[in-house]
């Protein structure tokens, strides 16, 4: 399998916080890859990292088989870039913004016009080419900023937090955009905070925290292997009490978070026969997921 | 369409990689042009007017001629320099900080330098429209000894622009935000405008302050335009042009350095 991206050993440090620590990633060529972690964890520098903007204090970097930092403006040719924030230029028009970013990338006015239409169509801004910035929704924005990260027809596309604010439609748009390009072969990275989001549109995903790679597999990998298949949640008045009698009896493991417990267990049904006999506890019994895995990996603390 | 961008274009000449960040500029600036250019003539064709004609009325000639006349030159460095200093200030300040538009170009092939590069060009470029507006005007009345003579400034006012775009590209850099650009009028602008021989010339200033003020960038871009407008070779211009040169590649070198520090590292 050719390698997008590759990541070795790599470290960054600011001041005493050594935000990177030896971090490993291999991105293969066609495939949607997720950085998970925590606020802070330091995935945006691993982003920065990788694109040659600032450079590590130890361990190597190739991107699309370009030594990084020193190839970098080579390299992010054939990239494109979703940012965290919104940088559209807002003296422009929708159909300006690609045109005049087009031209970052040295393409001709000529070339970036025959990309329009598609482009356009691709954000579902096709009758939207003149207008104002000021004049788009939050989802048409995110929208058009992924269709200007295709302006250069890149191999590689970096998002990060592509749908952080969006509402749920807006991100189904995005997801849909998203799924298209990877079946076009398309190479993504994802970093977001959405575990549904990671685990819908990721082959493969890296749990980061502190810094470093924690676990990484297929979603589907990660929550056999680290989680138990089934989770029953519950809540209610009487949490405490019932959490310091009868949690250990019914279940392998269990968590308590503000005023809910999750039971991990292969064998729910005994826990919810006993559920059943006490009405003023709530409960919901669902097959485990990646946040689980999030939460067990990276723990329960709040990060700021 | 996949081939290698760099194939095409203006990428083939290495050292026109700021084109498109000027490019990106000038088509902003092209959408406002009309308001933005009064609005570039407006303050010194003020000063220049009401000064050159209500306080000149009441002056003997200054420098050997009318008080408009020697005002001229003076309105020109000074309305080049407030053109690339709010360029480099406000708006530059507004692409980088608030627009985020310098990070959104840098994840492009360019580089903070082909970024800075353009910004440097297109804040000279404005400040060139703004002091031609102006010569413009000294035409229109007839202010100047020699036609051919007052050519000469439009070099003048392009060294000019380059010295203090580089210079307000440096504040920028270090800038927190908007309100810390009145540091830099407070403690620099408005003393060059006052001290640097824009409304009389420096020998009228004790010796200490006279001293001060050939420090300032200001006071050489006079000492230029000034004798070209009354129709004279300035004295020193190998003297002048380097010192303003001196400025400019100073600011702009602190400013790649110090703007890397803020966004790339």
């Amino acid at each position: 399998m050719p390698v997008a991206l590759s990541l070795k050993d790599l470290h960054k440090r600011y001041g005493a916080a050594e935000v990177v620590a030896g971090l490993n990633l291999e991105l293969v060529a066609g495939t949607c890859h997720g950085l998970l972690g925590p606020n802070g964890a330091g995935k945006t520098t691993t982003l920065r990292l990788a694109l040659g903007l600032i450079e590590a204090d130890a361990g190597q970097i190739a991107l699309l088989g370009h030594a990084l930092p020193q190839e970098a403006s080579t390299a992010r040719a054939r990239v494109g870039v979703v940012p965290q924030a919104d940088s559209l230029d807002p003296d422009f028009t929708v159909r300006e913004n690609l045109m005049v970013f087009g031209r970052y990338f040295g393409l001709s006015r000529r070339a970036i016009e025959a990309r329009l239409p598609m482009l356009l169509e691709f954000a579902g801004l096709a009758g939207k080419a003149e207008a104002k910035i000021g004049a788009l929704s939050g989802g048409m924005k995110r929208r058009l900023t992924l269709a200007r990260a295709l302006v250069n027809d890149p191999d590689v596309i970096f998002l990060d937090e592509p749908t952080t604010g969006l509402d749920p439609q807006a991100r189904h748009l995005i997801w849909q955009g998203l799924r298209k390009l990877t079946g076009q072969g398309k190479t993504l990275l994802l970093t977001t905070h959405f575990m549904e989001e990671a685990e819908r549109l990721c082959d493969r995903i890296s749990i980061i925290d502190r810094g470093r790679v924690i676990a990484e597999g297929a979603p589907r990998e990660l929550i056999q292997h680290h989680v138990e298949p089934g989770v029953v949640e519950i809540y209610g008045e009487d949490i405490e009490a019932w959490c310091d009698r009868l949690a250990e009896r019914y279940c392998r493991r269990c968590e308590k978070v503000g005023e809910t417990l999750f039971c991990y267990t292969a064998e729910p049904q005994a826990l919810i026969a006993a559920l059943d006999g006490m009405p003023h506890l709530r409960y919901l019994h669902r097959p485990a997921n990646l946040e689980d895995v999030f939460l067990k990996l990276t723990g329960r603390d709040l990060r700021d | 369409m996949s081939g290698a961008p760099f194939a095409v274009g203006v990428f083939n000449v290495p050292n026109l990689r700021w084109l498109p960040v000027w490019q990106r500029n000038f088509l902003v600036w092209k959408k406002l042009a009309i308001p933005s250019l009064l609005g570039n003539l407006a303050d010194p064709m003020l000063y220049m007017l009401g000064l050159g004609y209500g306080l000149g009325r009441l002056l003997p000639d200054v420098a050997g001629v009318p008080y408009l006349n020697f005002l001229a030159a003076g309105t020109i460095a000074y309305s080049v320099m407030n053109s690339a200093t709010f360029e480099t200030l406000y708006s530059a300040f507004s692409r980088m900080h608030v627009q985020k538009t310098w990070e959104a170009i840098l994840n492009t092939p360019l580089g903070l330098t082909d970024v800075l590069l353009g910004e440097w060009l297109w804040a000279t470029s404005k400040s060139l429209l703004s002091g031609l507006a102006i010569l413009v005007v000294i035409w229109g009345l007839g202010l100047q000894a020699d036609f051919l003579m007052s050519l000469g400034l439009v070099p003048v006012i392009v060294l000019t622009g380059l010295c203090f775009a580089g210079l307000g590209l440096a504040i920028n850099a270090i800038s927190p935000n908007y309100d810390f650009f009145l540091y830099y009028f407070t403690l620099a602008i408005t003393p060059m405008v006052l001290l640097g021989g824009v409304f009389y010339p420096t020998s009228e200033l004790p010796l200490w302050l006279k001293a001060a003020a050939d420090w300032l960038p200001l006071t050489h871009a006079v000492q230029l335009a000034r004798p070209l407008v009354l129709g004279q070779w300035p004295q020193d211009i190998l003297w002048h042009s380097c010192v303003l040169a001196a400025y400019g590649l100073a600011g702009f070198w602190a400013a790649c350095r110090l703007t890397r520090r803020r966004l790339l590292r």
